[in-house]
């Protein structure tokens, strides 16, 4: 009966194991120098590189980060330190439903925000539909991470004079900070890679953007074009930077892991 | 446990003092990112609703029956996506979920101690890959190896059914439905996980004295106890499926049409908004791809509700049992 479960196991580990071959054996080839600092070449050309994608991503993350990370510590701070049981269950739930809702779904919602007013497509839309995304998932691990502090703490704050806000923002805050930043990773990493809510937000650009309220390359935008494109060449970066993205991913999550485990072991429990 | 210091010190009015105007402050500040789940909501549906209301008001009923997809005579009928987002779900489902319980059982219950941090660890990280990437290794790792090895075989044996028959493209409705699979795998496996663990230990140790083996008491005290939560899990895994996006829109052939076959393309909600939203030309066919938006948002809604209440109600009375 074992052998079963073991096979089970195995099947369910071995997709990654098999991406992250064909990603080092096809990706590594093809990844150099040019690969970073480089613009797409126009079709028909070798070479070229996806700087303007990393660099994108990077930005849109940044953008999605100013608007799901406050927000989302925020709401986990309500939840984990005020408000009554039923409301806060109620916020709860609705922020994990949120969480489950496709992604697709809020790069439409950003589409109508900003990219109908605007007139046109923008890093500001691709990076508010990433913040929206944020929001609930960061709101969750925030509230995870602070309800771990021991209520002692709290609870000596107070009996020292300090007001509930002090309490939270001078002692449960940078007791749980490494919990949070946990979190907030753990939130990056998840939107670092989601192609469809960019797909009509940032829309993707073949050149450097200079303002935000421009259309924007991003790494997994990119990935997906040359992906369907019907070109070799292409084929062969859209793996490069599918390995660039994935280590990146893989990064934060490993960053992640790292640094809540080191906090979880400097809790008293 | 999630309100520590509701006991310690009252939001009402006993605590007065010079601290007073910064911590109302405070508690707004914070009262407002919660409250921003709520206008999350109220935004997305509001958003949805407002896209799509000239279709809402030209289709009415007929748009999620009709299956006629044709932007350039302005028909639209959303039946092949719902109908593509469901069965490609469904064979997700029927892969994804027996390999998931059967690894979280494996987790819980049957691994050596050493094992299981490790184990988790590397499943978590299979979360972590994209979708676009998933995609990408569809296309050129997936696809040509189901077309040349593992279809051929399923329709030799399995030929006889409707769902094997026809040509072999590689991409299809069956192609969609395994990377979808992989991709639910492990949420499905973290849920069950989380639902087993919950499972008292009581039950098992009830199990051991009665003289049970150690599957048997897999099989009586745990699983037989924890089967709503575990379809919970499920279910959970439906909510996500169905709005898998990239992935599904690489290899599920993107084709609107309802066909037997499963070998044969196929299309879901979510590829025809991501292959077509920057192409609508006429407000009319916008407004048919956010109705779109709007069923499948319906949709997930509706099933993670379900999902959580199921997982909710087992996890939670369990914990409070035992406490």
């Amino acid at each position: 009966m074992n052998v079963l479960f073991i096979a089970c196991a195995l099947l369910v580990v071995s997709p990654l194991g098999f991406v992250l071959f064909h990603l080092a054996r096809l990706g590594f080839a093809s990844i150099n120098l040019d690969f970073f600092t480089n613009l797409p070449k126009p079709v028909g050309q070798l070479g070229g590189g996806m700087g303007n994608a990393i660099i994108g991503t990077f930005e849109l993350l940044g953008l999605a980060s100013l608007i799901g990370v406050p927000v989302g510590v925020l709401g986990g701070i309500y939840l984990a330190e005020y408000g009554g049981d039923r409301f806060n269950g109620w916020i709860r739930f609705a922020a994990d439903v949120l969480n489950g809702t496709p992604s697709i779904v809020w790069g439409m919602v950003a589409y109508g925000v900003v990219v109908i007013p605007m007139k046109g497509f923008s890093a500001y839309a691709g990076g508010l539909a990433l913040g929206f995304i944020m929001i609930p998932l960061a709101l969750r691990t925030t509230e995870e991470m602070l309800v771990l502090v021991p209520r002692s703490y709290r609870e000596a704050a107070l009996a020292l004079g300090l007001p509930r806000w002090k309490t939270i923002v001078r002692i449960v805050l940078p007791t749980a900070m490494k919990g949070i930043l946990a979190g907030v990773l753990l939130a990056m990493g998840r939107v670092a890679g989601e192609t469809a809510p960019l797909l009509f937000t940032a829309f993707g650009n073949q050149y450097w953007s200079r303002h935000l309220n421009e259309p924007i390359a991003a790494l997994p935008l990119q990935i997906f074009s040359y992906a369907i494109s019907p070109y070799d060449d292409w084929h062969r970066q859209a793996w490069a930077g599918a390995l660039v993205l994935v280590l990146l991913v893989l990064l934060l999550s490993v960053g992640v892991r790292l640094i809540s485990a080191d906090w979880k072991k400097s809790l008293p429990s | 446990m999630s309100t520590p210091t509701a006991s310690i010190a009252p939001t009402g009015t006993a605590f007065r003092g010079p601290g007073r105007w910064p911590d109302r402050v405070f508690h707004a500040l914070a009262f407002t990112g919660a409250l921003a789940i709520v206008v999350l909501m109220a935004l997305v549906a509001w958003q949805l609703y407002r896209g799509s209301r000239l279709a809402l008001h030209d289709f009415g009923w007929r748009f999620l029956t009709g299956s006629d997809w044709d932007p350039v005579n302005d028909t639209y009928g959303a039946l092949p996506f719902i109908y593509g987002t469901f069965v490609s779900s469904l064979i997700a489902l029927l892969i994804a979920v027996p390999l998931s319980i059967g690894t979280a059982i494996y987790l819980t219950d049957l691994a050596p101690l050493w094992l299981r941090q490790p184990l988790t660890s590397v499943i978590e990280m299979l979360a972590a890959v994209p979708s676009v990437i998933w995609g990408l290794w569809g296309i050129f790792v997936l696809v040509p190896w189901l077309r040349t090895s593992v279809y051929p075989l399923l329709q030799k044996t399995l030929g006889f059914l409707p769902f094997f028959r026809g040509p072999i493209y590689g991409i299809g409705m069956l192609t969609g439905g395994v990377i979808v699979a992989i991709m639910i795998l492990p949420i499905v496996t973290s849920v069950s996980r989380e639902v087993l663990r919950s499972v008292p230990n009581l039950q098992r140790e009830a199990a051991y004295g009665l003289g049970a083996t150690r599957w048997e008491v897999t099989r009586i005290a745990v699983l037989s106890y924890a089967r709503r939560g575990l379809f919970g899990a499920a279910v959970l895994g439906l909510g996500r499926a169905l709005g898998e996006t990239m992935a599904v829109t690489m290899v599920i052939g993107n084709t609107p049409q309802i066909a037997a076959s499963l070998f044969a393309p196929g299309y879901s909600l979510a590829s025809v908004i991501a292959n077509e939203f920057t192409e609508a030309t006429t407000p009319l066919y916008l407004n048919a791809l956010f109705e779109l938006g709007l069923v499948l948002l319906g949709l997930t809604i509706f099933i993670n509700v379900l999902a959580l209440v199921m997982v909710r109600a087992i996890t939670s009375a369990e914990t409070r049992r035992v406490a």
